[in-house]
């Protein structure tokens, strides 16, 4: 942390703060859509926040599009010679200054993982790098595990600050706001925050009572994934998938894509879009040969990817952050932490 | 017998003769059930039968083609199951059915939108309530205030196919005029407002697909025309305007074949209410062709046949 200052935030001075912080950022916070959704929207005073629950959605579409443009191309035929084309082409990279508000320490830490494929490894991705560089992450750490919450199983904290810029802590009237980064501090500035003062011990003793119960043993889980990946374990556990990609769209730590061009006419786009590893069409071969031909070697390959290949490359560290949302989505309730824990014990 | 134990009972003495016998057991918490894939003797013990069980098993059955399995369906699914052999798709010799006369199950969404059951702790299930218990105390919802849409106007609680029953014939129950209520109220928008309704509704969709790989009846599956990139018919992009055009497509694609089940719009992880849509064409395609999905095996749907006259249509006095 670069400074423990403490500073207070009232609950009746968010809607001011987020409204001035509006004129020079893109302000996102959780607004109840319908009676069962929670998502991060652009903030308006009229829609109300919803930071008690978790949001449907985890906040990576705004620092990893569905949708997003990487250039947009142009074909001109030149006159003398009809046979011949050039292309212009531009890149369409947008990373305008964003605050994300609000948001649970698991998607926080499930931004590292996007950090240590897209920003800190081998390769460098500009679209991804420029947005979370101008984005300020603001957490509020959690008070009560849902039951479908095992974020210490994977090393994460229900008060944890990994990923975070500014952390917030419930206290009586608001919240104690500590900064994580520079940006945070920066944002720290605003009038909004008071001094903390007695509120400081308060948050301290609150971030003490929460816990969330270790419910997963995953020492060795790396080279056990191995050792069964050609057992008739995956064919059993995966009977019930429907192989959908509710689970990977709804994770903060799945990043896969496809690269498509949507040309119309002479012009077009190449975008970028989600892509899941349940998809049949992720690893179809342009020979017409697919790896992974049935569900079975596709979520095969999500925990594999997740608990083996992930933490072998990155230092341990797991593609998954334990929020739950893939247990709480899954059209056939399939639960990851089941999976792993049969895992283990198989064989 | 109750239920249960004559479904156990059965199961026990078909086993032998199945690769597997699909049922429902308890899930990762008391509100959920999940699909149970019964391998061994021992596996039976695991089986419930409950208001919980919600999963229209018969959307296995296409992939398992070939494979000599058992299948618990209530009357709802048994439509699929029909629809499904209509269309040649599964064998009926491979299957054996084991039929539940069933008095409706829930929509966990109505439940998550009446109460926070994230912290849930009990869950008991009378003849005619749910009770839940969470840290602020004790819920009763009244059963029919949370039950499935789709049974609030059930015609056929007792299967229409089956190789054995658990119980009796159960007569239905329930009044026919709800079953388009909420299609009306849409209908009644104009063309307009329709468009800006769905758009509402259809823009929290992220494409990724539950509602077509939860169908029964969703058979293209792996070749699924809103993925396919050659040809190419609709772009990647999550645009608006290509979700309205990929549930368009779905919707179209059950006409005269859907049988109401509503896995689409239960599998939905963003509760977009997509069942509506193929209501509306079930709608179209009763008042045009007399017909309803999955309810005799011997039936031809209207789009698989053609007919140089149909009653109904009047061409020539256009």
């Amino acid at each position: 942390m670069v400074s423990r200052e403490a500073r207070f935030l009232a609950t009746d001075n968010i809607p001011a703060l987020l409204r001035r912080l509006g004129n020079t950022y893109r302000v996102f916070a959780p607004v109840k859509v319908s009676d069962t959704i929670v998502l991060f929207q652009e903030f308006a005073e009229s829609a109300g926040l919803a930071l008690d629950e978790q949001t449907t959605l985890p906040p990576k579409e705004l620092l990893f599009p569905q949708t997003e443009g990487l250039v947009s191309y142009r074909y001109r035929k030149d006159a003398e010679d009809l046979e011949k084309s050039e292309v212009q082409v531009e890149e369409t990279l947008e990373a305008p200054p964003t605050i994300i508000f609000g948001v649970r320490p698991c998607d926080a830490r499930g931004l590292t993982v996007f950090d240590a494929v897209f920003t800190d490894g081998q390769w460098r991705d500009p679209y991804y790098k420029a947005r979370r560089e101008a984005t300020t992450i603001v957490t509020v750490l959690c008070t009560q595990p849902e039951s479908t919450c095992f974020c210490t199983s994977v090393g994460g904290s229900p008060t944890g600050i990994e990923g975070s810029d500014i952390i917030l802590t419930i206290v009586t009237g608001g919240y104690v706001a500590e900064p994580v980064t520079e940006k945070g501090e920066t944002l720290l500035q605003d009038e909004a925050f008071t001094p903390a003062g007695d509120k400081a011990g308060e948050a301290g003793e609150a971030r003490e009572k929460v816990s969330v119960e270790r419910e997963l043993e995953l020492d060795g889980i790396a080279e056990q994934l191995l050792d069964i990946f050609g057992t008739d374990f995956w064919e059993q556990v995966t009977a019930k998938c429907i192989s959908c990609a509710a689970c990977t769209y709804v994770c903060p730590t799945c990043f896969c894509f496809t690269i498509t061009d949507d040309t119309t006419g002479i012009e077009g786009s190449r975008i970028r879009t989600w892509d899941s590893c349940m998809f049949y069409l992720y690893t179809l071969e342009a020979s017409g040969h697919n790896p992974r031909p049935t569900k079975t070697e596709r979520y095969r390959n999500r925990i594999g990817h997740k608990f083996s290949y992930h933490p072998t490359s990155y230092e341990g560290m797991f593609g998954c952050s334990g929020c739950g949302r893939c247990i709480k989505v899954c059209p056939a309730s399939l639960d990851i932490r089941q999976v792993l824990r049969e895992a283990k014990a198989h064989g | 017998m109750a239920i249960l134990d004559k479904l156990k009972d059965g199961v026990q003495r078909e086993l032998e003769g199945l690769e597997f016998v699909i049922g429902w057991e308890q899930g990762y918490d008391p509100l959920h059930a999940s699909p149970l894939f019964i391998r061994t003797p021992g596996d039976i013990d695991r089986l419930i039968w409950n208001p919980l069980c919600v999963h229209n098993l018969a959307s296995y059955l296409p992939s398992l083609k070939g494979r000599r399995v058992g299948i618990l369906l209530k009357g709802c699914d048994s439509r699929s199951v029909i629809q499904l052999l209509q269309e040649g798709l599964i064998k009926r010799e491979e299957i054996v059915i084991f039929g539940i006369p069933c008095r409706g199950v829930v929509d966990l969404s109505k439940i998550k939108s009446r109460i926070d059951t994230s912290q849930m702790r009990a869950v008991s299930l009378m003849d005619d309530a749910v009770v839940i218990e969470i840290p602020q105390g004790r819920e009763e919802i009244p059963l029919d205030d949370v039950l499935a849409t789709k049974c609030l106007s059930c015609q056929y609680p007792t299967p229409l196919i089956y190789d054995h029953l658990a119980g009796e014939v159960l007569p239905p129950q329930r009044p026919t005029e709800v079953l388009y209520k909420e299609v009306e109220v849409i209908e009644e928008l104009d063309v307009q407002d329709r468009l800006a309704h769905w758009e509402r509704e259809l823009d929290r969709c992220i494409r990724c697909y539950a509602c077509r790989n939860a169908c029964p009846l969703c058979v293209c599956q792996d070749y699924c025309a809103a993925e396919s990139r050659n040809p190419r018919w609709l772009s990647q992009r999550a645009g608006v305007s290509e979700k309205v055009m990929w549930h368009i497509m779905h919707a179209l694609h059950l006409a005269g074949r859907c049988t109401d089940c509503g896995e689409c719009e239960r599998a939905c992880p963003m509760d977009i209410p997509i069942q509506r849509i193929r209501r509306k064409i079930n709608k179209e395609i009763k008042e045009l062709f007399g017909y309803e999905a999955g309810v005799n095996p011997e039936d031809t749907p209207p789009l698989y046949t053609f007919k140089v006259e149909e009653p109904t249509i009047q061409e020539r006095e256009w």
